[in-house]
């Protein structure tokens, strides 16, 4: 009998012992309270790119020399891009995931805002001198609605016509070759194909695989030439059924079913992009891609694949309008900020964190090493930049004609909506007006009465 | 236990007795925390989201919508084309492809010497014990561009193409039949190692053909066997994902996207956790649906035997 009462004593505590670990949970991961404390930082790792990893390395070093105590936690989330959206989303959830500084796409950021997970920076901002340095667009490119800045930017970039000047002059182009219309850029093409057997004429980014390179330096580039656009800034409304759209599309059909481009499997690859800058441009096996600023980051000694004749190789010219139609050429720009969860457990020292990785040495080491086209106006006079690569004076260049993604909250459901389009269109599963047919009523479901009809003006 | 409890009928007779129940209930009770915790709640989670605008990112909170998901769902071509595509993977590569392939290399390995019967059980169970994931880049790399199987036909001077990229549904069938066979031929080696050799030497007596022996009393006596195995397999194969996203992510162009890659991008690629859990729960409900064919079929079996 007393055993037996043992034993259910013993039962009783187990259950009670398991109850209060599943209820109970884990507290928060990092010290409070004592001196020492730790802060987690998230960015992306993918590819053979490392140059924020060795960027940010530096950067923590630096860090914990002048603030003892405190340890940054560098965490990457090693994956494609649009796994590490959703990784990051994920871990922004949770007060026992979440990271103290995250790396975020402006694309996303008010996305993301309108979640609930970022901090507002107002109050830390007040009496940072810094802010002063930064140029206005970038300024807004993490304000909100509500009118507050939640991330502070480290660069922009533009986009353009990368091209291979061996390839071209086999083709019998010159090296200074630059399109006026969406036609030049096909004839080059076919002029490529005929010339160079083997090497991918042109290289346009389209499909889910790709993620956001495929409506930005694929689709975008293409729409915003049309006189056409995704949203119409005066009445506040996504724009669907418009001629421009039905054109973008149809130049992809054609690049991708004429055997211009690259096979639409090589297309729909997730690690497709880093393919062609890191491999197949620095080979000769791409004549032209249309692409970013950013790409010969990839070239450079401290970059994934050094190649220091590419300055002699590559050369580069803006994406021409369709018809050459004024302002004659087209680039987007988008960009990527610091921020702070709202979950984080030490909004302070990621404050502090922030602050010493957009400051201007910090931010000018970045912008060299990977290319950026600078936001901060001391950054981008310094002569260690404008020396660093001979393509930064071009892709700065087109900062004036340059267009923002309308990156409100739904702009990452659209942007998917694109995707899907130039995949089913580059695949043959739809044809171009099936496919923006799919797209225009995805549209209407995501947007609800913010849309209108038509081309805009 | 004690003569104390002797006094049946009696209200300390009766508080004694449930006392005693709640005592002998005791060393369950750690197994149904575990299971109302991990299991039952997490499903609760799951239906209540499925009726919910939930989203990864773009809004805070979740408003209840009511049947909105569902009726999203069924109103969306995507979403009608990757049932078809389920239906059509799950009817190619479990109910005809592993299960009658997994009976044949039962019945060829029971009159099989005993050499070949343990390689062939080898081979066969290996591809089995390989995780879903290798086995997925195996045959995405056989049937690739620059794969093996371009260059056995290459070879034959037949012409080649990428398999992943213009039969992806078949492709990632003919995989999952590779894999999965082995179940099946393990369920029917047991059920036909039960089959009394006497009926069918007896039958064999009568005149009666190695086809007629088979359908006429071989199948019959496996009957319970093959709906049960039918079950487990059509389950399974219902919610193959890793395979499927390994070796075609769902394309080209969602070319064979079944409700499990449809659900896992609208949830977390598209951010719609709300419509991705929806779409669980039809799929949920499918199972469902084949359950009950094969438990009736059991039953119907059962009143007529």
């Amino acid at each position: 009998m007393h055993s037996k009462r043992i034993t259910y004593a013993a039962l009783a505590a187990m259950v009670a012992a398991t109850a209060a670990a599943c209820g109970g949970g884990s507290g928060n991961g990092s010290a409070s309270g004592s001196g020492d404390s730790k802060v987690t930082v998230t960015y992306q790792q993918f590819g053979a790119s490392h140059v924020q990893q060795n960027f940010l390395t530096g950067v923590k070093a630096e860090f914990e020399k002048a603030h003892p105590g405190t340890t940054i936690d560098l965490q990457p989330i090693v994956a494609s891009e649009d796994d590490y959206y959703t990784k990051l989303q994920l871990q922004m959830r949770s007060p026992r995931t979440s990271p103290d500084v995250v790396y975020e796409d402006t694309f996303l950021i008010n996305s993301d805002i309108e979640a609930g997970y970022l901090l507002p920076l107002d109050d830390k901002m007040k009496g940072w001198s810094d802010w002063d340095q930064f140029i206005d667009t970038a300024k807004g490119a993490a304000r909100a609605l509500d009118g507050k800045t939640y991330g502070i930017p480290d660069g922009t970039d533009t986009r353009g016509v990368w091209f291979n000047k061996d390839l071209l002059r086999k083709a019998g182009l010159p090296a200074n070759w630059q399109p006026r219309t969406w036609d030049d850029l096909l004839s080059a093409a076919r002029a490529v194909k005929a010339a160079a057997p083997g090497v991918i004429p042109l290289n346009v980014y389209a499909g889910k695989g790709v993620g956001e390179a495929a409506s930005m330096q694929g689709f975008e580039m293409l729409l915003y030439g049309t006189g056409d656009t995704l949203y119409d800034h005066e009445s506040s409304k996504w724009v669907v059924g418009s001629k421009g759209f039905k054109d973008g599309l149809q130049f992809l059909k054609t690049v991708y079913s004429e055997g211009l481009g690259p096979t639409a499997q090589q297309a729909l690859d997730p690690n497709w992009a880093n393919t062609v800058s890191q491999e197949l441009l620095p080979k000769g096996k791409v004549a032209i891609s249309i692409d970013g600023s950013w790409v010969s980051q990839n070239w450079q000694k401290t970059g994934s694949n050094p190649w220091p004749q590419w300055q002699k190789t590559m050369g580069t010219a803006a994406m021409p309008t369709q018809n050459g139609q004024a302002p004659g050429k087209v680039s987007l720009s988008g960009g990527w900020t610091y921020a702070i969860p709202k979950n984080s457990d030490n909004p302070d020292a990621a404050w502090q964190f922030i602050q010493l990785v957009t400051n201007k040495a910090n931010n000018l080491t970045w912008c060299v090493n990977n290319v950026q086209i600078p936001v901060r106006k001391d950054v981008a006079k310094d002569p260690k930049y404008t020396n660093a690569n001979p393509t930064n004076a071009f892709f700065s260049g087109l900062v004036p004609i340059t267009t923002y993604r309308p990156a409100y909250a739904v702009y990452p459901r659209v942007s998917n909506e694109i995707q899907v389009a130039s995949e089913a269109v580059v695949t043959g599963q739809a044809g171009v007006d099936a496919a923006a047919a799919q797209y225009d009523e995805q549209v209407k479901s995501i947007a609800g009465d913010a849309v209108t009809n038509g081309s805009v003006s | 236990m004690s003569v104390a409890t002797v006094g049946a009928g009696t209200a300390v007779g009766r508080y004694q007795r449930s006392r005693r129940a709640l005592l002998r209930g005791m060393p369950v009770a750690p197994a149904v925390v575990l299971l109302v915790v991990f299991l039952a709640g997490p499903i609760l989670y799951c239906v209540y989201s499925a009726f919910t605008n939930m989203a990864l990112t773009g809004s805070s909170g979740a408003d209840f919508v009511g049947l909105a998901n569902f009726q999203k769902a069924f109103t969306s071509a995507e979403f009608g084309r990757s049932v078809l595509y389920t239906l059509f993977f799950t009817l190619v590569s479990a109910v005809i492809g592993q299960n009658v392939l997994g009976m044949a290399l039962a019945l060829l390995m029971r009159s099989g010497s005993q050499v070949v019967r343990a390689v062939v059980s080898a081979i066969v169970i290996g591809a089995w014990v390989l995780p879903e994931v290798v086995a997925g880049y195996l045959w995405a790399v056989f049937l690739g561009k620059g794969g093996s199987l371009n260059g056995i036909l290459h070879f034959l001077h037949l012409p080649t193409q990428n398999w992943l990229f213009t039969t992806p549904i078949l492709a990632v069938s003919i995989a999952n039949i590779w894999r999965g066979t082995a179940f099946s031929m393990l369920v029917y080696s047991a059920a036909l190692s039960e089959v009394p050799k006497e009926i069918e030497e007896a039958a064999t007596v009568d005149g009666a053909s190695g086809f007629r022996r088979l359908t006429s009393i071989t199948v019959p006596m496996v009957k319970r066997s093959i709906a049960t195995n039918l079950m487990l397999i059509t389950l399974q194969t219902l919610s193959v994902f890793g395979l499927i996203y390994t070796m075609t992510g769902g394309g080209p162009s969602g070319k064979s996207q079944t409700l499990p890659l449809y659900a896992y991008e609208q949830a977390f690629q598209f951010s719609q956790l709300g419509y991705g859990t929806a779409l669980a729960l039809v799929l949920l409900f499918i199972g469902g649906v084949f359950s009950i064919i094969y438990l009736r079929a059991l039953r119907l079996e059962d009143s007529t035997s």
